[in-house]
């Protein structure tokens, strides 16, 4: 049976870009290392060998260029996929990202849209310090006219390619190698995960966790941990971050009255502190303790492991911010 | 023209006298911007095209609706010789509701998709890439679409210039790099910018095909416009043409940037100067001088054009303002 069929989260997203590449011929692939597991790990393969060097493009070491040209194809009706192996590389390309792409739609009075996906791959750790181990969704998610995602699971993560592909909309998708080896059934047909749609990942009362991509799984383990001392968590996956899914988590903060942001990128003008406001704004006679925020500091990532240690949060922050609000 | 332009000389009729047709179009719609912007009834930053008619107008009669252009801040040309709306643009321009962009671009965001012109941008290089992603489009469907880049000298200081030359040429695309040299970006003289004047040098090391013309001579650039769309279109791009322009008007608005004004930019005899290569002016001589068209004829042609220009500002002026309420309409995140 198909619902029992596990995969992991890069090849699902690797099944979600087969899939849409072989039922809508306007779909292409182009980026840096799409031949290359060292750049992109399982998540192209097969893609070269099945629909050839025109609509699998691997490029030369131009992250401005190459982003341009996928904008401008997905102006001239192409649906584009461009991906970049580390988030950090995306700076080259803010300009096409931010002043075309985001723009191009409003600015023309919606007259031509952007269906393009920027597809950025966090990839932290290991020593490899600043330039390799950076995280921007909040940047991008700051800007008019881009759609941001962060699957934290397998499901996720072939449901919102698919729909970011499908999107008439640029959107940035947002992966995390910390989540490539993470299994879990998915489904083999082609659905979607709807764009501005957070889920409820395990029911509480006493706190909600909000959070999104690799530290979804952070607050589970957190979650599991603190069952133990009868403390309930409610974890919020917000998979989508710009539209944020407002709804659920107010929802979820009128039901527990205490909340926890958890968040994978810095703290000052953060996501956290986007989600932190919301509540103070619209849920403000629900809270009955201060909202904590757990995010990286206002930190370049270091490359010693001992700095990295200090540096990432894990579950055990979570736990701590938890009871710390009890 | 006059002896100066060694094309092919047997044009029919009908495309010369639209190409003066074209030229004279554009030079009055600019034109007639000056005295609204003067008055302060026009606000948002208007980069007047005149003198570089020839360049839009050779070009884009080598191409056909199907075919893409990408603009730059000084596109109101671009846009008109692709076929865009004139009306829609003065409206735009006067940021009116029934704009092409419908008051949210303004001068600087011109489009017309219906006639392949896929929009307009003003910074500088910006939307290189993205004609060269057009271009990619067409290689990947193989549907034989030539897409054109339009920017100014000032272009060549980006890197981004460079990433798209060496892709066009790696993948042999089918892209039309079309450097208008007007020998100033923005204040700034050429000579200031760069170690080289030859700008058409630049495409060289990648291979691509590329070549200096007179871009106030609107055969020149049709004929080297025609060229390059044919190499395009069977497999054999990308081209880079370097053309030889002039704005007649400073970097925004109408001044003309003269020196000893505030702007303090150009030497009078150098405007001068190139008033005497008017690409109008001279392609006027020549159809004259071929009994291709007569005086009574030009000036026919000059009333007609006035007629449609004063027409768009009467539609522009009398359409409505876009709505405080709708300003998130076109927002989806």
């Amino acid at each position: 049976m198909s619902s029992h069929r596990k995969l992991s989260y890069s090849l699902a997203i690797n099944e979600a870009l087969h899939q849409t590449m072989a039922a809508d011929p306007s779909v292409f692939l182009i980026g840096q290392g799409v031949k290359s597991p060292w750049y992109v790990g399982d998540t192209a393969q097969g893609l070269l060998e099945r629909f050839g060097t025109d609509r699998v493009i691997d490029t030369p070491v131009s992250e401005n260029a190459m982003t341009g040209a996928a904008v401008g194809a997905a102006l001239a009706g192409m649906k584009p996929v461009v991906v970049h192996p580390r988030v950090d590389f995306m700076f080259y390309a803010f300009d096409p990202i931010i002043n075309e792409a985001a723009n191009w739609y409003y600015m023309n009075g919606g007259k031509l849209p952007v269906p393009v996906v920027f597809w950025g791959i966090i990839n932290r750790g290991g020593e490899q310090a600043a330039q390799h181990s950076q995280s921007l969704h909040g940047m991008f998610a700051q800007v008019p006219g881009l759609k941001v995602v962060m699957p934290a699971t397998p499901y996720d993560a072939k449901g919102l390619m698919i729909a970011a592909i499908r999107e008439p909309n640029p959107v940035v998708f947002i992966d995390d190698r910390w989540l490539y080896k993470l299994e879990e059934p998915v489904p083999e047909e082609i659905y979607e995960v709807e764009i501005g749609r957070g889920n409820v990942v395990r029911p509480g009362n006493d706190v909600t966790v909000v959070a999104s991509s690799f530290m979804v799984q952070e607050s589970i383990k957190a979650a599991e941990m603190l069952v133990k001392e009868g403390i309930n968590v409610e974890v919020v996956d917000l998979r989508t971050i710009k539209p944020l899914d407002e709804n659920l988590i107010l929802a979820s903060v009128q039901k527990t009255g205490r909340l926890v942001v958890v968040d994978g990128g810095w703290r000052t003008c953060g996501l956290a502190a986007e989600v932190s406001a919301l509540v103070s704004e619209r849920a403000f006679g629900a809270l009955k303790a201060p909202v904590v925020r757990i995010t990286l500091p206002d930190c370049p990532a270091p490359a010693s492991a001992i700095l990295e240690n200090a540096y990432y949060r894990t579950s055990t922050d979570i736990i701590r911010a938890v009871k710390s609000i009890l | 023209m006059k002896g100066d332009h060694s094309g092919n000389l047997n044009y029919p009729r009908n495309l010369l006298v639209s190409f003066h047709r074209q030229m004279l179009r554009i030079r009055l719609c600019e034109e007639a911007f000056v005295e609204p912007i003067l008055a302060g009834e026009v606000h948002c930053p208007c980069h007047l095209y005149s003198g570089e008619e020839a360049v839009a107008v050779g070009v884009c009669a080598a191409l056909t609706d199907r075919d893409y252009v990408f603009g730059n801040h000084r596109s109101h040309g671009h846009y008109l010789a692709k076929g865009g709306s004139m009306r829609e643009m003065v409206a735009e321009i006067f940021c009116r509701e029934t704009g092409c962009s419908r008051g949210r671009g303004g001068s600087m965001h011109l489009i017309a998709p219906d006639v392949g012109m896929l929009g307009s941008a003003p910074i500088v290089a910006g939307t290189i890439s993205l004609a060269l992603g057009a271009a990619l489009a067409s290689t990947i469907r193989r549907d034989g679409r030539v897409a054109v880049t339009f920017f100014g000298d000032g272009a060549t200081g980006e890197g981004v210039l460079y990433e798209c030359m060496s892709f066009a040429a790696l993948k042999k695309l089918p892209i039309i790099f079309v450097c208008e040299n007007n020998y100033y970006a923005t204040h700034m003289p050429i000579s200031e910018c760069r170690v080289g004047r030859e700008i058409h040098e630049i495409a060289r090391p990648f291979g691509i095909e590329s070549r200096q013309i007179d871009g106030n001579d609107v055969l020149a650039v049709y004929d080297a416009g025609l060229h390059a769309v044919e190499k395009c279109r069977a497999g054999n791009g990308p081209v880079f043409i370097e053309c030889l322009t002039y704005r007649y008007r400073g970097h925004v608005g109408p001044d003309d940037n003269v020196q000893g004004s505030h702007t303090d930019i150009r030497p009078r005899e150098e405007i001068e100067l190139w008033r005497e290569k008017d690409p109008i002016k001279r392609f006027e001589g020549y159809l004259t001088d071929q009994r291709i068209m007569t005086q009574e004829e030009l000036n026919m042609a000059r009333e007609e054009m006035t007629r449609e220009v004063t027409d768009a500002h009467d539609f522009a002026r009398r359409s409505p303002l876009p709505r405080a309420e709708e300003l998130e309409r076109y927002v989806f995140a």
